[in-house]
């Protein structure tokens, strides 16, 4: 029961609440409440006026009844009335009901402002923290608006007592937070940065997360700051555990204003100033001392405090990432927390262990905890750490320690948790390949992997290692005999059959020798496999049979024995039936030298990234994949694969060398293909199976029938290993990235439009916004993070390749670094156009996402053609000006192919976003456009006239250019042509 | 099929809890109480589907009953069980309460036991249970009584056993009905329908063949046709159409079916004869006009008139309009020639009570209600006066014509036995637009 004895309690409130608390069931409840509003109306009509008393009990009762969940539809102004009472009692009741029940668009609002405005300028600190914490409660734009302006004014007054500045600090945030174009601090940053240096604790506590939020989106403003911060944070951490009085929380001084020191130093690089670092390095070192010390007090919040220190200390070490010996250090106390018995801590040690790992100056210090991390992962009782514990392994894991590495994943996999298992086996799989040196024990890994985690293993790894083993002649025997001995075992997992059909179909003659692996035997073995597989692996099996067939002629009498018995011939599957029928045609039907063609061994892999690192990424965000390795993953792989990449890149040539009658079937082939290979460069990783597939073979029944034998290659070929979404190759390395393979496509998305989205992928989306007038152009960019994490050190550089430089001025606003997850940030470039210019600006993105950087690099969609002015003229004006232009090097002339449909509509609107002007009436086809525009450069003005005259027959274009520089005229008809 | 049955009270505890199934566990007790009786948002179907779990529940007062089934089960089935596992437990023990149920749980386990048997509905006619569960502590029953209940319950006639004998026989039937009105604030009706049921009371010896007649439309008018029956003229002019009904399980379907007559050898004590609906000719016993003007934002005025409808001879009892009020009504004043009226602010509506009414009479109310301005620029809504009473007619117009009684073997005729017969008519949601 509340204190109902108390002289200033309100004993109807504690009568009703407790009434409704007796309450048996809802309803009973509902009329307690109803009747007590009854009751409360009765009372605000009254006649006669309510004393102050009363009217905060009866809203007080409102108050609860709202709380409880019901409608509230009066009292509102009973309740602005109690704000202008001297009573603190009832004014914090008129604040309460206000901050929780009033909405923005009310009429009340502006009493409410005015009460409010009365108490901030009132002599009385607790009237004035009462407002503040009401503006801060409700937090609302109109409360921004009408006092953004008064609260920094109270925060930095020199007569403002510290509880008020208190309040006024985390006000000013929550406003600050939730409409930041209000909140304009300007004349008042050095003012609240100095109150870094504040007497009270309490008033550096409150200003620092201020301070911390506004650096966050003004770095430069509060550059002040970091020596402030460093020397506070020197003298916090050098104070006896007594000097702080009442900030000193079990022993450990000022807990929570250092941490959140430190995490305001991470905003910003290390200190410049030598002195500054100087002391900034002492008081890090100070802290890993402190931690080294005996513990003052036994209880949990001492070390809890201590340890919050430590490891927001550390963070910053690994943000600056420059004093090798710090990160030593940290990496040295980490390892003591891994054997702590707290789980919180060993889980935060891993953690932050993970980020060390990435460090060139620790990685060293962090594998001398490689035994005590593989005991954490097989001992540790909670399956998070566990995780953790697997990252840290991934993460430091190279050359020298892969192989213990992975064999104690390996091990551990056996009784992993079912959660973790498939994330396990991806980094199994990914360091056996990275960190390989000889691939019978790459082979073997992954095979074991297979053997042990079959349900785990996704169909990325598999297909991987059969790349690796077809790309590498040295361990296709060793391969193929390695899987011959997996598959004798009584049961194994389908994803071994699979990679067993596979292999042993391309390479099966390689063991053939040994009488005990003698094709029939391969065959027999495979076989008594078929009939426990799902029906992809049967369809794979099918396809390894027709190879056996050309391997081992001797084979051929058995397997089209069973390709004929009725379970294939007859079977209920569209798929399995046709192969059985396909192959068992073109095993009787075709000669020795076509079968040997039509089922030549598959040919080397084009180098792409590793699918399996791709799946990883996706799965975990890139945070677990940190940069070095990815570019070793790389490097590692072309050496794997032997320069695969040179061998294979050509889909067509795969064709043909696997076509039976050279010329028309690569032809045909090529009909598919053609477009996909132009379309991705081999870099881009469009897989040779995917041109294959299924669905083309299945469609194009007439070149079946004109070409029997190459069909069934179409569909063995089919059965290669692929990806089907392979990931975006994103280019991530130190420098600026070469600009993306199809940044050149969005340019010319731009030519006619100003406004878009320019890029695009899983991390980021970048909008564009762009206005031009005569030479001068602003361009806005939208970059907006698409994950859930923030992104940090974003920083984004525009550059003018070459002689653009001359020809183009680009300017752009400096860009916030930090994105949080799922916001947007805006940045503005401004563009002068000096003189005719062919090429674009290049824009260079990168920035930290989880650990990883990312770095990007796209052309700006500046062309020519935006600084265009639209000119009007009549008819005989237009051809006037075409016959003076008539020299041929003004001229430029492109005839081509309508790659979109011929619509009017369509075409008038490109050539309106062109920005020249569009001629109605001038040309005597109608069918035809002329346009008339200048260019407005700095330098000069160049007159351009334009003529299209579209073929609807033939589907063609012709593009006439004519502008008094020839240059112009060339590069406009490039950009056009490109547009129809 | 029935995984199993829960009880809980309004506070969601468990009294009652008989799993019947292996695939009903444990949690399934509190994923109820959790998701249905605590939900945030009041639960109004009557069926919930958590986790491929679905419960069916029914609510007596603060009780709740909830079966539960993983099974994708028929669900009138499982609600007309709830239904008459209710009718069972009040033949037990009245009204179904926390009291009630908690003094007589070993009771409830054993009728469980009994009338669901791995989750399939078994007998639940009240009077055979009572054969064999007793609340008289333990009687040994002789061998004899043993094999007559088993070949009872068991046998053709479940639900009557041989041999009773009365001295005197008699008969009570009563024609229960509820009937349910919207009608709009001009006097129209949008909908109107009677849902009525037969209950018998029945104290006859022996196994006497019963057969039951009302003036169904169907009959009359195939009667009328065949023109040979001597009563046309006394029925001809009122029959009634009756949408659909449903018997208890001793009526002959069969015979119904072919000849639409209603034939059955009755169960002993009390019963449901048949459940029917009718949705035409009703009379509506009362008629309501509503009269509401708004004076300003802060006064409203109310007037309603009750006109009753019926044979000046007959009186209704305990007579009930509810007026509903505003959200904002700050104050109230009544003024009625009848009864009694009061605001009643917990329920958010002026109540007037007459004890009793003749037909053909008109009363009326009128009242001032005050209100409090709000900044809520929501309008009201104005719900329905609603309307409660008790009439001594059936408003479907249902009539029994006979109720005839063979025994064959004992030696008394239809004449021999006494009968009585009783029409009720109830409000059921009675309600007027205003």
């Amino acid at each position: 029961m509340p204190a109902v004895s108390k002289g200033d309690g309100m004993r109807g409130l504690a009568v009703f609440i407790s009434d409704i608390r007796n309450c048996k069931s809802k309803e009973a409840e509902i009329k307690r409440i109803n009747k007590e509003l009854a009751n409360i109306r009765s009372k605000f009509k009254g006649d006669k006026a309510l004393d102050g008393y009363s009217k905060k009990k009866y809203v007080c009762k409102l108050l609860f009844i709202f709380l409880l969940g019901h409608d509230i539809d009066f009292g509102h102004m009973e309740a602005v009335n109690l704000l202008s009472s001297n009573k603190y009692t009832e004014k914090q009741i008129g604040y309460l009901f206000i901050s929780v029940l009033v909405n923005s668009n009310s009429e009340l609002i502006r009493l409410i402002n005015n009460a409010i405005k009365n108490d901030l300028s009132s002599r009385n600190p607790t009237f004035m923290c009462l407002a503040l914490h009401c503006i801060a409660n409700v937090g609302s734009r109109e409360m921004a608006e009408a006092f953004a302006g008064e609260i920094p004014r109270i925060l930095v007054a020199g007569d403002t007592m510290d509880s008020v500045k208190q309040s006024a600090a985390l006000c000013l945030l929550r406003l600050y937070k939730t409409s930041p174009d209000l909140v304009l601090m300007g004349e008042w940053t050095s003012r609240v940065v100095h109150l870094l240096n504040d007497q009270h604790m309490g008033v550096v506590t409150a200003a620092i997360s201020l301070i911390t939020c506004l650096s966050q989106k003004n770095p430069d403003e509060f550059k002040t700051c970091v020596s402030l911060a460093v020397s506070r944070l020197s003298r916090i951490v050098s104070s006896a555990s007594t000097d702080l009085q009442d900030y000193t929380y079990y022993f450990v001084p000022a807990p929570w204003l250092s941490c959140k020191l430190l995490r305001l130093l991470q905003c910003y690089p290390p200190p410049e100033d030598g002195a500054v670092k100087g002391r900034l390095v002492e008081c890090l070192e100070t802290i890993l001392n402190k931690a080294q010390e005996p513990p003052k007090s036994k209880k949990v919040q001492h070390s809890n405090a201590k340890n919050a220190i430590l490891f927001e200390a550390i963070s910053l070490i690994i943000h600056y990432d420059s004093e090798p010996n710090l990160l030593v250090r940290a990496c040295n106390q980490l390892g003591q927390f891994l054997q702590h018995r707290e789980t919180n801590l060993r889980y935060l040690a891993l953690e932050s262990m993970c980020t060390l790992a990435s460090s060139e100056f620790s990685h060293e210090a962090v594998k001398t905890h490689i035994e005590t991390v593989i005991n954490a992962l097989k001992t540790e009782r909670d399956v998070s750490v566990r995780q953790r514990a697997a990252d840290l392994l991934y993460a430091m894991c190279d050359r020298s320690n892969a192989k213990q590495i992975v064999a104690e994943m390996l091990s551990y996999l056996e009784t992993a948790d079912y959660s973790i298992r498939e994330e396990m086996v991806l980094k199994v799989a990914i360091l056996a390949e990275k960190y390989a040196v000889d691939y019978s024990w790459y082979v073997d890994t992954i095979l074991n992997l297979i053997r042990i985690a079959g349900d785990y293993v996704s169909e990325e790894v598999w297909y991987r290692v059969i790349q690796i083993v077809i790309n590498r002649d040295d361990v296709q025997g060793y391969a193929a005999k390695t899987v011959f001995e997996a598959l004798q075992a009584p049961a194994c997992h389908e994803n071994m059959v699979k990679v067993g059909g596979y292999i042993l179909g391309e390479f099966g003659n390689l063991i053939a020798g040994d009488p005990r692996s003698s094709p029939l035997v391969q065959f027999n073995l495979l076989h008594s496999k078929f009939h426990l597989c799902s029906v992809p692996t049967r369809a794979l099996l099918l396809s390894a049979y027709i190879k056996f067939i050309n391997l081992f002629p001797e084979t051929k009498s058995t397997i089209q024995e069973v390709l004929r018995s009725d379970s294939q011939i007859r079977n209920s599957d569209v798929e399995l039936q046709q192969r059985a029928v396909e192959y068992l045609k073109l095993s009787s039907i075709a000669s020795t030298d076509v079968l040997a063609t039509v089922l030549e061994e598959m040919p080397p892999f084009p180098e792409r990234e590793s699918s399996i690192l791709a799946k990883l990424k996706k799965k975990k965000g890139p945070g677990a994949v940190s940069v070095n390795e990815l570019e070793e993953g790389k490097r590692e792989g072309g050496e794997l694969n032997g320069g695969g990449g040179e061998r294979g890149g050509d889909n067509s040539t795969i064709a043909a060398s696997n076509a039976s009658t050279p010329s028309p079937s690569a032809d045909l082939l090529g009909l598919r293909t053609g477009p996909q290979v132009s379309a991705a460069p081999p870099s881009a990783g469009s897989l040779l199976v995917d041109v294959f597939s299924e669905a083309g073979v299945n469609d194009d029944g007439f070149l079946r029938d004109l070409e029997p034998p190459t069909e069934s290659s179409d569909s063995l070929l089919a059965e290669g290993p692929g990806d089907s979404d392979s990931a975006p190759p994103s280019a991530v390395s130190e420098d600026a990235a070469p600009p993306l393979p199809e940044s050149n496509e969005l340019l010319n998305k731009f030519v006619c439009k100003n406004n878009g989205v320019l890029f695009e992928n899983q991390l980021l989306q970048i909008g564009i916004k762009s206005e031009y007038r005569q030479n001068l152009g602003r361009m806005y960019l939208f970059y907006g993070n698409k994950t859930s994490v923030q992104f940090v050190t974003f920083t984004t550089t525009v550059s003018c390749p070459g002689e653009l430089q001359s020809q183009l001025n680009v300017q752009a606003k400096p860009v916030e670094p930090l994105i949080e997850g799922g916001a947007q940030v805006q940045q503005v470039i401004n563009i002068e156009c000096l003189g005719d210019f062919c090429e674009a600006p290049l824009l260079n993105i990168k920035f930290r996402y989880g650990g990883a950087l990312q770095n990007l690099s796209l052309k700006l969609p500046v062309t020519i053609n935006k600084f265009f002015q639209p000119t009007e003229m009549a008819s005989h004006d237009f051809f006037q000006r075409w016959k003076q232009l008539s020299q041929p090097q003004q001229e430029a002339q492109k005839i081509f192919k309508a790659s979109h449909a011929m619509d009017t509509e369509v075409i008038k609107a490109k050539l309106l976003g062109l920005g020249m002007a569009l001629l109605e009436n001038v040309d005597p086809n109608p069918e035809n456009f002329v346009c008339a525009g200048v260019i407005q450069t700095k330098a000069q003005q160049v007159g351009s006239l334009l003529r299209l005259e579209p073929n609807a027959q033939a589907q063609m274009y012709r593009l006439t250019l004519r502008s008094s520089k020839d240059t112009v005229s060339k590069r406009l008809c490039e950009l056009l042509a490109e547009q129809f | 099929m029935i995984g199993g049955l829960f009880i809980y009270n309004h506070k969601g505890e468990v009294l009652i809890s008989r799993v019947y199934r292996d695939d009903i566990g444990r949690n399934a007790v509190d994923a109820f109480r959790v998701n249905v009786i605590h939900a945030r948002q009041q639960v109004r179907s009557p069926v919930t589907n958590i986790a491929r779990t679905s419960f069916f529940h029914v609510k007596r007062s603060n009780i709740w009953l909830a079966a539960v089934t993983k099974q994708n089960v028929n669900a009138a089935m499982v609600f007309e069980f709830l239904y008459k596992m209710c009718d069972v437990m009040t033949a037990y023990f009245g009204k179904i309460s926390e009291e009630n149920i908690k003094n007589n749980f070993v009771l409830i386990y054993e009728l469980l036991d009994e009338i669901l048997d791995f989750g399939y509905p078994q007998n639940s006619e009240t009077g055979a249970l009572k054969t064999f569960i007793t609340q008289q502590g333990i009687k040994s029953q002789t061998k004899e009584e043993q094999s007559q209940i088993t070949s009872q319950v068991t046998g053709q006639i479940g639900w009557r056993r041989e041999g009773i004998k009365y001295r005197r026989n008699e008969l009570f039937l009563d024609v229960l009905e509820s009937v349910n009105l919207l009608m709009s604030p001009q006097g129209q009706v949008l909908s109107a329908h009677v849902s009525g049921r037969v209950v018998m009371k029945s104290y006859l010896s022996g196994m006497p063949e019963c057969k039951f007649g009302m003036n169904d439309k169907i009959v009359i008018d195939k009667q009328g046709k065949g023109g040979t029956t001597d009563d046309t003229g006394k029925s001809g002019k009122q029959s009634i159409a009756i949408d659909d009904c449903t018997f208890h399980q001793c009526v002959r379907l069969s015979k119904f079916d072919s000849e639409r007559s209603i034939s059955f050898i009755p169960p002993d004590g009390e019963y449901e004869l048949m459940r029917y609906r009718t949705t035409k000719d009703i009379i509506l016993p009362f008629r309501v006009i509503p009269l509401v003007r708004e004076v300003g934002r802060t006064k409203l005025e109310v007037k309603v008139v009750i006109k009753s409808n019926f044979k000046p001879s007959l009186l209704a009892q305990k007579i009930e309009v509810r007026i509903p009020t505003p959200l904002n009504t700050s104050g109230v004043q009544v003024i009625c020639m009848k009864g009694k009226a009061k605001y009643k602010a917990s329920e958010n509506a002026i109540v007037w009570k007459i004890k009793r009414m003749a037909g053909m009479k008109e009363s009326q109310i009128s009242a001032e209600i005050e209100l409090l301005p709000t900044n809520d620029k929501k309008k009201w809504a104005r719900p329905p006066i609603s309307m409660n009473f008790e009439v001594p007619f059936a408003p479907s117009g249902l009539k029994v014509r006979y109720l005839k009684v063979f025994e064959p073997k004992l030696n008394y005729s239809d004449h021999d036995v006494i009968k009585w017969v009783r029409y009720i008519g109830r409000s059921g949601i009675y309600e007027t637009r205003c």
